[in-house]
């Protein structure tokens, strides 16, 4: 694809604004854009993570009335099961990686002034702004927030009468979903585009930097699911709302007719996965590109295999689309399709595992600085190989007729989509803080954070396996109705113990956070001794991204260490290395 | 900082496999034929994985201690792009792992879904109800009477319940309950159904689970192999009740599940 000069991206340019709305509020700067998204990220981590406190303490503790919510019910559990992961999937991993690191900084390492459409930029911000208070309003309508589940199973979602929380608050929970759908696709084609056509000269899609393709892939995925997403949303409500039956069989509930007849339940679900499915890799697959940035920076070393991360990237795209059926090997769907699927999602794991031992060849050899960016990174690969691993087992429909519907489901997505996704945030967070910032973070709050999470995680979910095993099914607030899961109480005591560690660790964070922000050693324009080039202009970046300065790129994306070049690393704008490949 | 980096690292990854290899916590007694071929498939999964994991976390820990930045300039970083032999040697390995182990389950289930209940199999339809389970027996003309949803009523339990239509004679000696009982070493069709929302009929210790989804009519089956009484869960989000839609299958001998049988037609007359 041709790369196009300065001159084609002039329409694209304008001028700094002046005044605080147009400049911190309604901004047309992808950075301020993207500093926006990555707070309302950040907002919402607090939300969804108090939520998965306040279950903790609920299953172990039921009696005890919390702040906040008092008494919790048993549909109010299940609000909050409905609650958090709503809001950790859309407003958190979709958002935070991609619509705020994404959003700052894919135009910068491209060598762009801006996304290709500022004003949709602002737009689909401030539409996934709106999404996110229509969601939270879902807590204070009558009957609070729905209890089906993040995934919103129809006939329970569609029917008003199936619960508490299935009224309005159902209502607003989809409507934010499809606001959200709404502002995923204009991001979506505003990513699209830039990398198609913003990119400075020099810079060939080889020689972008894997964030910028795990930032390119992912908007194409969101491109193509969000849409099946909103249009399901729709049907839904009006389902709901207008008496449709597009999911809705006939149906009793308590012994009245609901009016429904004809529609089918599996037919939710397949349009759910079919978003679903691509979205677990919409969450990831910005940390995968991030940290393999990462761990070739700081381990002074190119990225092993660039290309095979890239045709791993495009594949892990291409087959996320037709491997949405493994989460409905127990739903009743054609037990033959389910050998389609399974075959599909075991050949998913091998680009993954391709990254993997990629990744871990990056670090042979290398030169390896435990900064905290690095140690974040470190720990992502250490998560994806966990989370990863469990995948086979649930990827085969025999093995999920044990383990379907059980922890061991959560385990696995919370180890691989949850916090190796937010590691990868924590990583990107320290990693450009110096440059969004102009200020350094704090190192040894930084490690403590480190150790917390990393080993906080791993007690949280790893036990979540063995309960699996044990066949605990996974959304109950209690166990004490089943005779078979008395056994596992203390260990799920033990998650919750190490839950509430975990959580108070993350204080250090957000700490680090403010105070850095203001109080920070300064940070030079490369402190890290980085190539890319967001690290060739000024720290914070001027408006216009290269102060008028039109860069050109001469060099891959990971040349360190470098035989015969004067530093450890030449930066892509650095006149040609003779010795590339 | 390497260092303790792979003393947490190797600390996680031992640990956790030594409360995976003890079996502290494990997979519930399997009391029904096909629990054995399930659970030998998933110890190889487990013993596969187990490897890959062990060996992958261990070769971490120790590249982050073994190649970290010693100081001083004589300590370089090798200029390397990648290896193409290696990159095609474990695309290839993990392929024919995974893709073999896929393989290698596939005649399993199909014995347990693609292959029909045997003819002679005790069949049993099971409806899920927020938030109960009730079992249906077609009785000595072997057909299941009509159900009629307008006479549905959830409060009057069992017949009320499935709205059993009592004008149809075949429904005259259907036998419903709220305790599934069945014969030992026969096999049960189930059909599942479910008048409200989906439902999933878990008996953990039969590795049995399949959705109960309204409108579908959905018939599997299993052989319990040991006499006893087992715990029956719903493992699909249901509604406010979720945690407490349980259930009990006594597995009884044939003698007793005849008498039982007989006993509650008696009762019906």
């Amino acid at each position: 694809m041709a790369t196009h000069g300065f001159a084609g991206q002039e329409t694209h340019a304008h001028a700094a604004p002046q005044g605080f709305i147009r400049k911190w509020v309604f901004s047309l700067d992808h950075k301020i854009i993207g500093l926006q998204y990555y707070f309302l990220a950040l907002a919402a981590v607090f939300v969804g993570m108090f939520l998965s406190l306040l279950m903790r303490i609920h299953m172990i503790w039921p009696t005890v009335a919390l702040p906040l919510v008092g008494e919790i019910k048993p549909e109010t559990y299940l609000s909050l099961v409905t609650m958090h992961g709503t809001i950790m999937v859309f407003f958190v991993l979709t958002t935070a990686p991609q619509g705020g690191f994404g959003n700052y900084f894919l135009p910068i390492q491209i060598g762009a002034p801006d996304m290709a459409f500022p004003v949709l930029n602002m737009l689909s911000f401030w539409t996934t702004f709106l999404g996110f208070i229509v969601m939270l309003a879902a807590f204070f309508v009558t009957g609070g927030a729905p209890l089906h589940g993040w995934t919103g199973y129809a006939p329970l979602s569609a029917l008003p009468s199936a619960g508490p929380g299935e009224g309005l608050g159902a209502d607003l929970w989809i409507i934010s979903i499809a606001i959200f759908c709404i502002g995923a696709l204009m991001g979506a084609l505003n990513f699209i585009t830039t990398t198609l056509d913003m990119r400075a000269k020099g810079m060939s899609m080889m020689r972008m930097p894997l964030t910028c393709w795990a930032w390119f892939i992912t908007a194409i995925l969101g491109l193509l699911a969000f849409g099946v997403l909103l249009s399901g949303g729709i049907l839904l409500l009006m389902d709901r709302n207008l008496g449709t039956s597009f999911f809705v069989p006939l149906v009793t509930v308590n012994g009245q007719l609901t009016g429904h007849k004809g529609g089918s339940p599996l037919l939710w679900q397949h349009l759910f996965w079919f978003f679903g499915h691509p979205e677990v890799y919409i969450a990831i697959l910005p940390a995968m590109g991030l940290c393999s940035q990462l761990l070739s920076v700081f381990s002074r070393k190119p990225i092993f295999g660039y290309k095979a991360m890239v045709y791993a990237m495009l594949s892990i795209g291409f087959l996320g689309f037709m491997v949405w059926g493994h989460h409905m090997f127990m739903s009743g769907m054609s037990p033959y399709t389910a050998f389609a699927f399974s075959i599909m999602t075991m050949a998913i794991g091998v680009p993954s595992a391709i990254k993997t031992f990629n990744w871990l060849g990056t670090l042979v050899r290398g030169k390896i600085r435990f900064s905290s960016p690095m140690l974040f990174a470190i720990g992502f690969v250490s998560l994806f190989v966990s989370g990863g691993i469990s995948g086979p087992f649930l990827a085969q429909p025999v093995l999920d007729i044990p383990l379907h519907d059980t922890a061991f489901v959560p385990a696995h997505f919370h180890l691989i989509m949850g916090v190796a996704s937010i590691f990868g945030i924590f990583a990107a967070t320290y990693y450009w803080f110096p440059k969004m910032f102009g200020r350094m973070m704090s190192e040894s709050l930084a490690r403590w954070h480190f150790w917390f999470s990393f080993i906080g995680t791993y007690c949280i979910f790893m036990p979540m396996h063995y309960l699996g095993m044990a066949a605990q099914p996974r959304r109950y607030s209690q166990f004490t109705e089943l005779q078979y899961l008395a056994h596992l109480i203390p260990l799920n005591k033990f998650i919750t113990y190490a839950a509430i560690v975990t959580i108070a660790g993350q204080l250090i964070f957000v700490a680090n956070l403010f105070w850095s922000m203001f109080k920070g050693k300064k940070a030079s324009d490369n402190p890290w001794e980085a190539t890319t080039l967001e690290w060739t202009t000024a720290t914070p970046p001027p408006h216009d991204n290269f102060g008028g300065r039109t860069p050109v790129v001469h060099n891959g994306p990971y040349e360190y260490s470098v035989p015969g070049a004067p530093r450890d690393f030449v930066m892509q704008s650095d006149p040609a290395i003779k010795a590339a490949h | 900082m390497g260092l303790v980096l792979l003393i947490i690292i190797w600390l996680i990854t031992f640990v956790s496999t030594y409360f995976f290899i003890a079996k502290t916590w494990w997979l519930p007694v399997g009391a029904s034929a096909s629990a054995a071929s399930i659970d030998h498939h998933f110890t190889i999964t487990y013993i596969l994985m187990g490897i890959v994991f062990v060996a992958a976390q261990v070769g971490l820990g120790f590249f982050v201690w073994r190649y970290r930045d010693r100081g001083g300039s004589s300590n370089k970083a090798e200029y390397s792009h990648g290896n193409t032999t290696l990159e095609i040697i474990w695309t290839v390995l993990t392929a024919v792992l995974f893709v073999g182990l896929n393989l290698m389950s596939s005649s399993i289930w199909a014995s347990e879904r693609f292959r029909p209940a045997e003819a002679n199999a005790v069949r049993v339809e099971v409806t899920g109800m927020q938030f109960a389970w009730y079992f249906r027996y077609p009785g000595p003309d072997g057909k299941f009477g009509a159900t009629k949803p307008e006479l549905e009523d959830a409060s009057a339990g069992g017949e009320g319940a499935l709205g059993l239509d009592s004008k149809d004679p075949a429904s005259k000696d259907d036998v419903v309950t709220g305790t599934m009982v069945v014969p030992v070493n026969r096999e049960i069709e189930v059909i599942l159904r479910a008048h409200d929302v989906i439902h999933s009929f878990f008996i953990p210790a039969f590795r049995f689970k399949q959705d109960a989804v309204p409108g579908l009519a959905i018939s599997m089956h299993f052989t319990p192999i040991q006499t006893g009484d087992y715990e029956i869960a719903c493992a699909e989000l249901c509604g406010l009740g979720h945690y407490k839609m349980h259930g009990i299958v006594k597995v009884v001998s044939q003698e007793e599940f005849d008498k039982w049988l007989a006993a509650r037609q008696a009762e019906k007359q």
